[in-house]
């Protein structure tokens, strides 16, 4: 009987299943791995030349040019990411503790701006950071600066105050939702054995929301670096990323097959990070 | 209820004001009446938005991205009920698998989403049109279809279902008068989310779109002229308050499926 339950379970599962998964089987893993084979071909100006080579990683992983933005995508990358998880835990963790009977209207608050074009938003970063920008009137007219800051529009600094602007949502939603799953008894035990705010946070809440803080980690650092707005808009000729390179490499420069070695490389990268990071935090991970 | 400590009271005040910065200058520089963006301010004007009416190109790809919205939506939504179902009350063969890849598009880099569908597309020797970008956009919003919708079937009572096998009703009649009424919230509020994505999504229109340019499409070709600035902040408010009025109702339609269902996971909203 439950054998029969289970065979028509499977079908009808699978009949429903199968339309989205024919479509992304057809748009994305069939365009992926083209990408891949792409990739190991060559451009000869006009005509693309179907053998196997691997001269476009050696070029993508060699040149200085590229190994530079390489390098340069992933620290930002790294750093927004820092940057995004430092500053959204303490307001997750607010809405999750302190929110009471508001916690929805909490959550409305902090997702509302986001819903401002995101090129007018990166677009709107510039003229906060820039020369005669928000920033520097305010200070020039508080007195605490002569010169307008110029260390803040047109580098790879711009960039990461953008992008840690733009993924905070992300960042504050799944922490949000692991707080929330904490069991607030464990809170009171904690504190009735003698544990102080800060050891108790520590010891129980932080280990506890720690899913949280990976999915939040990696949500944030693995599209971050494909970004290619906020770097060509507010990063000027230092800030730009591996993303500018790959749509140059596909557009004006016609190579496409170093434009994929380029993107499989930098999603490669990204991934061993990502992994990296799962397993060193596989221990808070488990499922009580 | 427990206060906040002080400290952390100055944190949220001090990041809200970092995250609603950019939004908050919009309205200032939409009704500014200088075609230079930056301080000091000048007069009050309502210029700029009515400026919006005689730009053709700009009705153009207002047309064009209203079509590939709505057309994403559906599309996105129709996959998104069909996976959420299987995924909310089928076993099946590698289900776990399954789901994990049909979300994908949500942790990829959307450059990387662009280029392959690029690869694909000029390969077999398909025009780029306003089609192909549905299909990227129809993608992309899968994930957030089926998000949505699989809370819905969650919610759903079961128990409802078996009462309707139970009085007869066939495969097809349950599904139409009991299981579609009691997730049409859901739907409605799929279907508004993924219209709002679309709407604003820029990186797979700039690379799949053909002659026809959508809004975001159009905003870009726009920043790089200075002068045309302040219309495109007049046009950014109009369609920052669009998007908030689209949104309000999605969550309007959440709710109702949440209270039709008789659970709601925020106690007291």
């Amino acid at each position: 009987m439950t054998q029969t339950i289970s065979n028509k379970q499977n079908r009808t599962g699978l009949a429903l299943v199968s339309t989205p998964l024919g479509f992304s089987l057809l748009l994305l893993a069939v365009p992926l791995t083209m990408v891949i084979l792409m990739s190991f071909w060559t451009q000869n100006y006009l005509v693309l030349e179907h053998s196997f080579k691997l001269d476009n990683y050696i070029e993508a992983w060699t040149h200085p040019l590229y190994q530079q933005l390489m390098l340069r995508s992933v620290r930002i990358s790294f750093l927004v990411t820092l940057a995004t998880v430092l500053l959204s835990y303490p307001m997750a963790y607010f809405i999750s503790f302190y929110g009471g009977n508001n916690k929805v209207r909490w959550l409305f608050l902090v997702t509302i701006p986001f819903w401002t074009s995101y090129l007018l938003r990166v677009f709107l970063w510039k003229v906060i950071l820039g020369y005669n920008g928000v920033v520097n009137s305010t200070l020039d007219w508080l007195g605490i600066i002569e010169e307008p800051l110029v260390f803040i529009l047109y580098n790879s600094n711009a960039v990461i105050i953008a992008l840690t602007h733009a993924w905070a949502p992300f960042a504050i939603l799944p922490i949000f939702v692991a707080l929330e799953k904490i069991d607030r008894s464990y809170l009171e035990a904690a504190t009735d054995l003698g544990d102080g705010p800060i050891r108790r946070f520590l010891r129980v809440t932080l280990p506890l929301s720690m899913p949280g803080v990976v999915a939040a980690t990696l949500i944030v650092f693995i599209p971050t670096i494909g970004d290619y707005v906020t770097p060509k808009l507010v990063g000027g000729k230092d800030g730009l990323m591996i993303a500018n390179m790959i749509q140059v490499q596909f557009g004006k420069a016609n190579n496409a097959p170093l434009g994929s070695a380029l993107a499989i490389s930098a999603m490669g990268i990204v991934g061993m990070i990502s992994i990296l990071f799962v397993g060193l935090n596989r221990r808070w991970l488990k499922k009580e | 209820m427990e206060k906040a400590p002080k400290y952390l009271q100055i944190f949220v005040v001090v990041y809200l004001v970092f995250l609603y910065a950019p939004a908050l200058l919009l309205p200032v520089f939409a009704f500014n009446d200088s075609t230079i963006i930056s301080f000091p301010l000048s007069n009050f004007t309502f210029d700029w938005f009515l400026g919006l009416r005689n730009e053709s190109a700009l009705h153009d790809a207002l047309g064009n991205s209203l079509l590939v919205a709505l057309s994403s939506a559906i599309l996105s939504t129709c996959l998104g009920v069909l996976a959420s179902r299987a995924s909310a009350r089928h076993e099946f063969f590698a289900k776990k698998s399954i789901i994990s890849f049909l979300l994908l598009p949500l942790v990829l880099p959307e450059i990387i989403i662009a280029v392959s569908l690029l690869v694909v597309l000029s390969q077999m020797g398909f025009a780029l049109s306003l089609w192909t970008v549905v299909l990227g956009h129809t993608l992309v919003c899968m994930p957030f279809s089926i998000a949505i919708l699989t809370s819905a079937f969650n919610n759903m009572d079961q128990s409802l279902e078996e009462a309707s096998f139970d009085l007869g009703e066939t495969g097809w009649g349950t599904f139409r008068r009991v299981i579609l009424p009691l997730v049409a919230p859901g739907i409605v509020s799929s279907l508004l989310i993924t219209f709002t994505l679309s709407l604003d999504e820029f990186i797979i229109a700039f690379f799949l779109t053909g002659t026809g340019a959508t809004l975001p499409v159009y905003i870009w070709g726009q920043l790089r002229f200075p002068n045309k600035l302040p219309n495109v902040m007049a046009l950014g408010l109009l369609l920052l308050l669009f998007s908030l009025l689209l949104l309000s109702v999605g969550e309007y339609f959440r709710r109702r499926t949440k209270q039709m269902a008789g659970t709601d996971s925020f106690t007291g909203d």
